[in-house]
């Protein structure tokens, strides 16, 4: 069963041609890879399905909804959460608060109960940060509940980054490059996260990622974009070897040696 | 010194003695000197130091109401000085709530507002206008001035007229962000002082720049508010419903989505937060206590016109704000108070002094450098130098500290059968 189908996604920059007539299904519980050399449209691709921006073509559908049109918070109402290639954290206030913005639409306490500070308030309050501390305690982060989260180390800004993706409890996730600037011991811990979360959370994960030894282990189906057109999809080892890739990859002359 | 603050830390009574004696002293010497404005300003800073001592939450709020309440009235009463300081400890009250508003807007949710004052204005004439026989003119019914005893209601009112303009201001606003955000406020303020001033015609609404005289003093029960000492109480009233709810704001669901906003908007909306709503909450709010306080503002002056709400006032707030630390309530009360009282005591007092002493011949000053306008200049060179040595204000914001034990035991709950979590081991080494 696929849960997200997008079709004849099409976005223009003034004349260029960001993504092109992409197409895509990605079926319930996969792990699927994005992949392209740099420029090849794949963040573009991700912020067209999150709705920070609009397509000028396509469609893209969340199970039986169609998401376009949808404003970003709209469309993380609607179970999709996603992480940043430039990482986007909350840099000045902790690292549980982080996790509780993610918490931000299960949270029912309007402005009145606030005042007042009902006791349903401050029950879900409280239910709110023990919830937080369980994401922080599943991605390893539990210790720093208190600290700044821009005083946190690269790897672990990451991490936080997943967990106040998970906290929004997501059908669907997208990491942007969640390897980058990694070592390979963490980019190890990392692929075997990205397995566990999906037995753990039943969540469906697409990632965007450059580091083929990660690509290659974790994913299921690969989707190889480039100058913003799909240019091959299939399983690891068909990719491995499809031709376009491998040009598109290290040129022509790669393919063709003169 | 070193030696004496290490002693004294942890030693909650000796903390307790020493502010005792401190509020007694200070008390002492202006119930005795009195007219002294250093005895005045030294019992205000009994508060900053009881808000570094470390009693519990409670306590602290028992002590600062009795000092507030009681002790600043009483022993400043007996003299002849006892209406201006009741008048300039208002003044502060008013001007707290003002920057506690107006933090919200920039210091929680980030948004650089330069017009402020125009909700204080809005308060400010909504009250005017119908306690003075102003509304008599475009109201068909009614009969006006509104007797004193509206004021309380209207404070509600202003409230939430305030509230409904900073709606409406966000609604177009919101689009444009940062730099632009700040022109087009500070352009919103103005328009507001200007539409005050100009409509007097074609139907008489505000007076124009003649502006509404005789505004009726509140009264409650016979019993009017005339006087600096009886606003004072309402001020302090209003002030500590004001605070409440802004701390009660900053550490809930909607202070975490404005600081989020602040942060990372992108990120923000990625986590289902509804920019426009949170940015509009915030303006309402911050806008809200602003007009509380217009309301009071213009029961207390008896008189409203639009050069009280000029650019300069909406800077000056800023100032307030910044100084004291963005996003820090404590450091915002400290902001607004020390501003407050430099510009109405410290400042107008040295330059007293300066020119009594120019007068008797003691020192001459050059006509560029007459006492009177060394004041603002020494007021721009004491901003120069904080922003210089404490950009972050005089108390800072602090992120609050979560319990982690209680919420070790609590998060048990929160795992499903699944998930085997093992705290720390997550997928690091």
């Amino acid at each position: 069963m696929s849960i997200l189908t997008v079709s004849n996604l099409t976005k223009q920059f003034g004349g260029l041609v960001a993504v092109n007539s992409v197409d895509m299904t990605v079926e319930k519980g996969s792990i699927t890879a994005v992949i392209g050399p740099n420029g090849a449209g794949k963040t573009t691709f991700f912020n067209l399905i999150t709705g920070v921006y609009q397509p000028d073509n396509g469609n893209v559908q969340l199970g039986p909804t169609s998401l376009v049109g949808l404003k970003p918070h709209e469309i993380s109402r609607h179970g999709i959460a996603r992480t940043f290639q430039n990482i986007r954290l909350f840099s000045n206030i902790t690292v549980l608060e982080n996790v509780m913005v993610g918490l931000h639409k299960q949270l029912k306490a309007g402005i009145v109960g606030t005042l007042f500070q009902t006791k349903k308030v401050r029950e879900e309050e409280q239910l709110a940060k023990e919830e937080a501390y369980h994401w922080l305690e599943y991605v390893g982060l539990a210790k720093h509940l208190n600290e700044d989260a821009q005083n946190l180390s690269y790897g672990a800004q990451r991490r936080l980054e997943i967990a106040r993706a998970l906290a929004t409890k997501p059908k669907l996730l997208l990491l942007d490059e969640p390897a980058a600037g990694m070592n390979p011991r963490e980019t190890r811990e990392l692929t075997e996260f990205i397995h566990r979360m999906r037995e753990d959370l039943d969540v469906t994960i697409v990632l965007i990622e450059h580091d083929m030894k990660l690509v290659m282990e974790i994913s299921e189906q690969i989707f190889v974009l480039d100058h913003g057109e799909k240019i091959a999809e299939g399983k690891p080892a068909e990719i491995r070897n499809d031709v376009k890739v491998i040009e598109a990859y290290l040129g022509k002359s790669a393919v063709t040696p003169a | 010194m070193n030696k004496l603050t290490s002693k004294l830390k942890g030693n909650k009574l000796a903390q307790i003695i020493l502010l005792v004696l401190y509020v007694l002293i200070t008390s002492l010497s202006l119930y005795l000197a009195q007219a002294s404005v250093t005895a005045f300003l030294l019992l205000l800073f009994s508060l900053l130091l009881l808000y570094y001592t470390e009693l519990p939450d409670r306590l602290k709020w028992l002590i600062a109401g009795v000092v507030l309440i009681g002790v600043i009235p009483f022993v400043s009463s007996t003299g002849p000085g006892y209406q201006s300081y009741m008048e300039v400890a208002t003044v502060v009250g008013i001007y707290v709530a003002m920057a506690l508003g107006l933090n919200i807007v920039v210091g929680l949710a980030g948004l650089l507002d330069l017009g402020f004052v125009a909700f204080f204005a809005i308060g400010a004439y909504t009250y005017g206008i119908f306690a003075t026989g102003q509304a008599a003119n475009f109201m068909p019914f009614g009969t006006f001035p509104l007797s004193g005893e509206s004021f309380w209601i209207f404070i509600l009112i202003g409230c939430f007229v305030a509230a409904l303009f900073g709606v409406l201001l966000g609604i177009p606003v919101l689009r444009v962000k940062g730099d632009y955000l700040a022109i087009v406020t500070l352009g919103f303020g103005e328009i507001i002082r200007i539409v005050f001033n100009n409509l007097d015609k074609p139907v008489n609404i505000t007076n124009g720049a003649m502006g509404l005289a005789s505004v009726k003093p509140p009264e409650i029960f016979g019993y009017q508010f005339v006087y600096p000492n009886q606003f004072y109480y309402i001020v302090l009233g209003i002030l500590f419903l004001v605070i409440l709810a802004v701390r009660r704001f900053e550490f809930s669901k909607i202070g975490r989505s404005w600081k989020a906003v602040r942060e990372n908007e992108i990120a923000a909306q990625s986590m289902g937060i509804h920019l426009v709503r949170t940015k509009l909450l915030a303006f309402a709010i911050g806008a809200s206590f602003s007009g509380m306080m217009g309301v009071v503002f213009a029961a207390k002056q008896t008189f409203v016109d639009p050069t009280s709400f000029t650019l300069l006032e909406s800077i000056t707030i800023l100032v307030m704000v910044i100084l004291g630390g963005m996003g820090s309530v404590p450091g915002v009360i400290l902001g607004a108070a020390v501003i407050t009282i430099l510009n109405l005591q410290v400042l107008t007092e040295v330059t007293n002094y300066l020119n009594q002493l120019s007068l008797d011949g003691v020192i001459s000053f050059p006509e560029a450098l007459a006492p009177a306008k060394m004041q603002r200049f020494i007021f721009g060179a004491i901003l120069i130098i904080f922003a210089i040595y404490r950009p972050q204000g005089l108390i800072p914001s602090k992120n609050p500290v979560f319990d982690e034990e209680s919420l070790k035991e609590g998060s048990k709950k929160h795992r499903k059968e699944q998930i085997t979590v093992e705290p720390d081991k997550g997928f690091q080494a």
